[in-house]
């Protein structure tokens, strides 16, 4: 029997089962190695990354062919983005009564975030074009994917650091909350969602129910802020 | 989630809210992120209809906020694409990253433990 080695590769490498299978097993990969590790360093996301990544650069799949399927998962991001009303809506009774430490927790947490993204690269040497695809970063992606586009960022690297910057939050921002004294359930979730957005607001949940509330409010919170301070931010600085 | 919730309705209502937000911001030509302005119709109609735990609009939003994280990981991969960019300019971007990361998360923590704080010993 012949075996139609090549013809099935040429077929997998540009069908969208590919991608949809690559994302799908390595987030089921990491969240396996997450909870049989239960240590922070082993994040779903990183750890699907880290794998797909390896991938592609083993087998010469392009990031276009791998995008066939993936669109068909990060298409529902947008979707997610409207989802985010949800939590908001369940909380609202807490929220109601923190509004004031929750919406300066947030113009804080969005205007530092982006004056200091744009600032501390532009120090490092970055070029203009890199200040614009930093400084959305802390909202979630797709609202950072579109914002980097509308002031001339690159939209793709932009989601990526965003990424990277909800990684971190996931393994660091607990710890460095334990550090600085914020043992606030609440405020725990406002810097949480305010700052890393989804990813970081997934590890606030395991946290506690409070703390994975408030990071969701703060991360669509977050996401209405910064997409009106980084287009006025961008013209003074 | 209760079993034999018509998730599919719910997810209807997510894309209509994104729908709506999305063709909105284009007719008015208003620069702001469609998926943003779903998500406050999406919030303003559940105020108003306040869906039982049981219903497709609290069913569909919750699934996806669950496996929320897997919804990055195609974006996240794109980062390949950009290997070489990273490489060539590691320093703005790796300070850029987290100097930015760590000042924002601390300063936010901080500003809502201390308003959170003054809020209850008002009272």
């Amino acid at each position: 029997m012949n075996l139609h080695g090549a013809e099935t590769w040429d077929w997998l490498s540009t069908s969208p089962l590919l991608g949809v299978t690559l994302t799908v097993g390595g987030y089921v990969l990491g969240r396996w190695l997450h909870a049989r590790t239960s240590s922070p360093v082993f994040q779903p996301v990183l750890v699907a990354m880290v794998v797909i990544v390896t991938f592609l650069e083993l087998t010469d799949v392009s990031y276009a062919e791998f995008m066939v399927g993936g669109s068909y998962i990060s298409f529902w991001l947008g979707a997610a983005t409207v989802a985010l009303a949800l939590p908001l809506h369940q909380e609202w009774h807490l929220v109601r009564r923190a509004a004031l430490p929750v919406l300066l927790g947030v113009v804080a947490g969005t205007l530092v975030s982006v004056v200091c993204a744009i600032w501390v690269t532009d120090l490092a040497g970055g070029s203009r074009e890199l200040q614009l695809t930093m400084a959305p970063k802390a909202a979630t992606t797709p609202v950072s994917l579109a914002l980097s586009t509308q002031i001339g960022g690159i939209p793709a690297l932009t989601a990526a650091l965003t990424i990277l910057a909800g990684i971190t939050g996931a393994i660091l921002g607990p710890w460095v909350l334990d550090r600085i004294g914020v043992t606030d359930q609440r405020a725990r979730g406002i810097a949480m969602g305010s700052v890393t957005h989804g990813i970081g607001t997934a590890r606030a949940l395991q946290e506690s129910r409070t703390e994975g509330a408030f990071s969701a409010l703060c991360m669509g919170l977050a996401a209405v802020a910064t997409s009106v301070a980084v287009p006025l931010l961008i013209l003074v600085l | 989630m209760p079993h034999n919730t018509p998730v599919l309705q719910g997810l209807m209502v997510l894309l209509g809210c994104q729908l709506a937000g999305e063709v909105g911001v284009r007719l008015t030509g208003i620069e702001f992120p469609g998926p943003v302005v779903g998500m406050v119709l999406f919030l303003v109609l559940l105020r108003i209809r306040r869906p039982a735990e049981s219903s497709p609009l609290v069913a569909a939003p919750a699934l996806l906020l669950r496996h929320l994280n897997l919804l990055f990981i195609p974006a996240g991969v794109g980062i390949v694409v950009y290997l070489g960019t990273v490489r060539d300019n590691a320093l703005p971007l790796a300070a850029g990253l987290w100097v930015s990361w760590l000042v924002g998360f601390v300063v936010t923590g901080l500003v809502a433990s201390t308003l959170l704080r003054l809020v209850r010993e008002r009272r």
